[in-house]
């Protein structure tokens, strides 16, 4: 019975050790790196003006999309707004934005000042669609092709080396 | 020239460390009782050299020698002096040297004021706890040294967290150090106890004092932290169940069970590895919380960087401990015959320290929960404040009540013959509850059941003062401010008032029995921020106070960040608490307003919980 006792116990601090120590791999809590190569499923996004809902098939049609968390209140999406509307002429790709957190009055008069590069705009009022997506600050940004898999995560706002980034990969096949 | 010396003192110390141990060893060879005099001297000596070796690197942040990495990346020329000397632990490195002060003055300390113990169990301590120091210091050395240098010699540093400039911050580490790495002492003891076989109640006061200053200090610096985050996070609360806190608390309990266990152990020589387990466990609780925040698995503003081979090293340090602990116990278990009296003190005492095991495995459990999920199913999960609330503080309620009867309880066989007075208490308790909910307001069964429980504690504590002797002031003392703190705690909760709504400059809104105004907006200029103050009027159009708060936004500029302080008026009866924070492209204002009762009265309820800490350890000091 002892020795029952004495391997339960060593048992259980080898478990808790290995558990930590595979934690410490794992890198930080909130890195959402792992989409890169993954597929996604089962987009549900609600359309910013009617309440009609974007899916995967919509996605498919294009040969890329970039999928953009934005929102009125965050300064860094003024800075890359720029970008985004550069990104807005190219033909291979469509940009899928999401308002993530926003009013819809704000969000317009954003759009209305700087313009509007969005192929399609859905929102997020709440900012739990967004988290299936392993979003937790904006901007971020997710490039997909036409099998949904991820191929580039952008944490932050789209710079110029992201946008030669981006041209390259969509302009490459 | 900073970096040279301070890397010399650190080789020199690690030299030290051995040095000791090797003397150590020689001493225990020679049978008398008599410790070498050198070694004595080569403890005082390691001492003072890492204080110097500390003072070197508080001398590189204050003439700002950014030559070295530490203080390039965390201070700037322009800092105040006061923050440039709390960012020398504001820091993991710098933090590091602060564990290696701890280790080796407890060290020396516990060597020379117990020397009516036995030399075998003194040198075993000592040898265990230099190979504390030692594992910290090649730590240091290899991983984290806070003198290593950088050229080309920057020519300005990164800055410090400005959330972290701040006074509460700035005494909070060195205090919550003393508290666990304090208990670094007793978990040597432990170990040597156990070698040496040295056991019972002359073990039990070797290490009461330890356990005692640990305990206080622990106490304060939670205390400190959580006062901190009252102000600086800007959300009106004083405890969040954060990991992060957690891991402070779970030493905490430890301690507090073990300060326990060894009444028993002192007086009537039972529990004696019930106690020698707590001692493992509270120094290995605070290892694992190191681990935990400096790793990187848990992200807070203790994580100072993500380096995951800290984590590692960190880690093996911790698995030796706990593996070591493991053998010896093991190895020198000897089941014993602890016959208790079911109705008794003993009993009470060890209901307590089943109360304290309840709430650390509750936390930990709470706290190792998300890892576990997160490593074994990538299940990302966070376990909030309503798990703790709801299983923590139903037990609290029956925890105060044993607090209350088991001090009036007595040795070996107890006979309860103040029932009756008990049962007194009980009555008064629950009138003043009633009174509380007929001139206030009512609120939750719990609430109820937490307020009575607490007055009971409170008034009994208050009978205690009255016909006790001195010798169980020290013990009233931190009973009572627990009670009270519990009280004050159930009434904050209840009795809070929050507002939250959006303002612009000039604006006036009714909001229930309130009237606000933003009155102005004035920008100031200090010397390592910018700040926006609000000048905010809040009228109670009840009572017709009226009062002026001045809530801040803060830009800092080394590093750049954006902070929002809360402005606090305190007063003896509620904290007037509110934030203002910028709305992008609008002109308004989001501002939070609170109104929490008692708010100071929680924090000097702790103060006096640790001062009945202090107490018991100046009397324990004497008796000795």
């Amino acid at each position: 019975m002892q020795k029952i006792i004495k391997f339960t116990v060593v048992l259980f601090f080898i478990l808790i050790l290995l558990v930590f120590y595979n934690s410490l791999n794992r890198g930080t809590n909130y890195s959402t790196d792992y989409l890169v190569g993954n597929k996604l499923t089962s987009i549900s996004l609600k359309n910013f003006e009617n309440n009609k809902t974007l899916t995967n098939n919509d996605l498919k049609k294009n040969s890329y999309t970039l999928i953009n968390f934005w929102a009125s209140w965050c300064a860094p999406c003024r800075i890359e707004h720029v970008n985004l509307m550069k990104l807005s002429k190219e033909e291979n790709l469509k940009i899928l934005g999401v308002n993530f957190k926003d009013k819809t009055i704000n969000a317009s008069k954003f759009l209305d000042d700087l313009g509007n590069p969005y192929d399609y705009l859905t929102k997020d009022t709440d900012g739990k669609q967004s988290i299936s997506f392993g979003i937790y600050g904006i901007p971020e940004s997710i490039l997909i092709n036409d099998e949904l898999i991820v191929l580039k995560k952008f944490i932050g706002p789209i710079n110029d080396q992201d946008l030669n980034v981006i041209k390259e990969i969509i302009n490459s096949s | 020239m900073l970096s040279n010396t301070g890397n010399f003192l650190l080789i020199i110390n690690i030299f030290l460390s051995s040095l000791i141990i090797f003397k150590s060893l020689n001493c225990l060879k020679i049978n008398d009782n008599l410790i070498f005099k050198n070694i004595y001297q080569i403890s005082l000596l390691q001492s003072t050299l890492v204080l110097i070796c500390f003072f070197t690197l508080v001398a590189a942040f204050i003439v700002s020698d950014f030559s070295l990495i530490t203080v390039y990346q965390n201070s700037h020329s322009l800092k105040p002096v006061f923050y440039k000397i709390s960012g020398t632990w504001g820091n993991h490195e710098g933090s590091l040297l602060l564990w290696v002060i701890i280790l080796t003055i407890f060290s020396f300390l516990f060597l020379i004021y117990n020397n009516n113990h036995p030399k075998n169990y003194r040198l075993y301590t000592l040898i265990i706890q230099n190979i504390l120091i030692l594992g910290f210091l090649i730590f240091i050395i290899f991983n984290s040294n806070p003198f290593s240098s950088i050229s080309p010699l920057p020519k300005e540093g990164l800055g410090l967290n400005p959330i972290l400039q701040d006074p509460a911050l700035a005494i909070h580490p060195p205090l919550l150090y003393v508290g666990f790495v304090g208990s670094s002492i007793y978990f040597s003891a432990a170990i040597a106890s156990m070698i040496a076989n040295y056991s019972g109640k002359f073990f039990a006061r070797s290490i009461k004092s330890w356990v005692l200053i640990s305990w206080t200090f622990q106490t304060l610096g939670i205390l400190v932290g959580s006062i901190w985050a009252y102000y600086e996070l800007g959300w009106g609360g004083f405890w969040f169940w954060d990991p992060v806190e957690n891991a402070s608390l779970l030493p905490w309990f430890a301690m507090t069970a073990l300060l326990h266990s060894l009444l028993v152990l002192e007086k009537r020589d039972t529990l004696y590895f019930w106690s020698i387990i707590l001692c493992l466990l509270t120094f290995t609780l605070s290892v694992m919380g190191t681990f935990l925040v400096r790793s990187g698995i848990l992200n807070s503003v203790h994580t100072f960087a993500n380096d995951p081979s800290r984590g590692i090293y960190i880690l093996i340090f911790l698995s030796l401990m706990i593996f070591a602990s493991i053998y010896f116990l093991f190895t020198k278990y000897k089941p014993t015959n602890d016959l208790i009296n079911s109705n008794s003190k003993e009993t009470f005492i060890l209901i307590n320290n089943w109360f304290m095991m309840f709430y650390l495995v509750t936390v930990l459990l709470g706290t190792l929960y998300p890892i576990f999920t997160d490593a074994i199913s990538n299940n990302k999960i966070s376990v909030g404040p309503p798990f703790y609330n709801s299983v923590i503080i139903p037990v609290v309620i029956a925890f105060l009540f044993f607090m209350a009867i088991g001090p009036q309880t007595k040795w070996i066989k107890n006979k309860f013959l103040n029932f009756k007075s008990l049962i007194a208490i009980l009555g008064g308790a629950i009138t003043i509850n009633l009174a509380i909910i007929h001139f206030f307001k009512s609120y939750s069964l719990i609430s109820n059941l937490i307020i009575i429980s607490s007055l009971f504690l409170i008034s009994s504590s208050f009978f205690d003062i009255l016909k006790k002797k001195k010798s169980s002031f020290p013990r009233i003392i931190s009973h009572l401010s627990f009670g009270f703190l519990i009280l004050f705690i159930g009434l904050n909760h209840n009795f809070s008032v929050e507002k939250d709504f959006n303002l612009k400059l000039g604006e006036t809104k009714k909001i229930d029995d309130y009237e606000f105004a933003l009155l102005d907006l004035k920008l100031n200029q200090e010397t390592n921020y910018k700040a926006v103050v609000g000048e905010l009027k809040v009228s109670n159009l009840a009572t017709k106070e009226k009062r002026i708060l001045n809530p801040e936004i803060r830009i800092y500029d080394n590093p750049q960040t954006l902070t929002y302080e809360a402005s606090i008026q305190t007063n003896f009866f509620r904290d007037y608490y509110l934030t203002m924070s910028n709305i992008d492209r609008s002109e308004y204002y989001n501002i939070k307003f609170q109104q929490k009762p008692l708010m100071i009265w929680i924090w000097i309820s702790v103060i006096f919980l640790s001062l009945g800490g202090f107490l018991s350890l100046f009397r324990n000091a004497k008796n000795n």
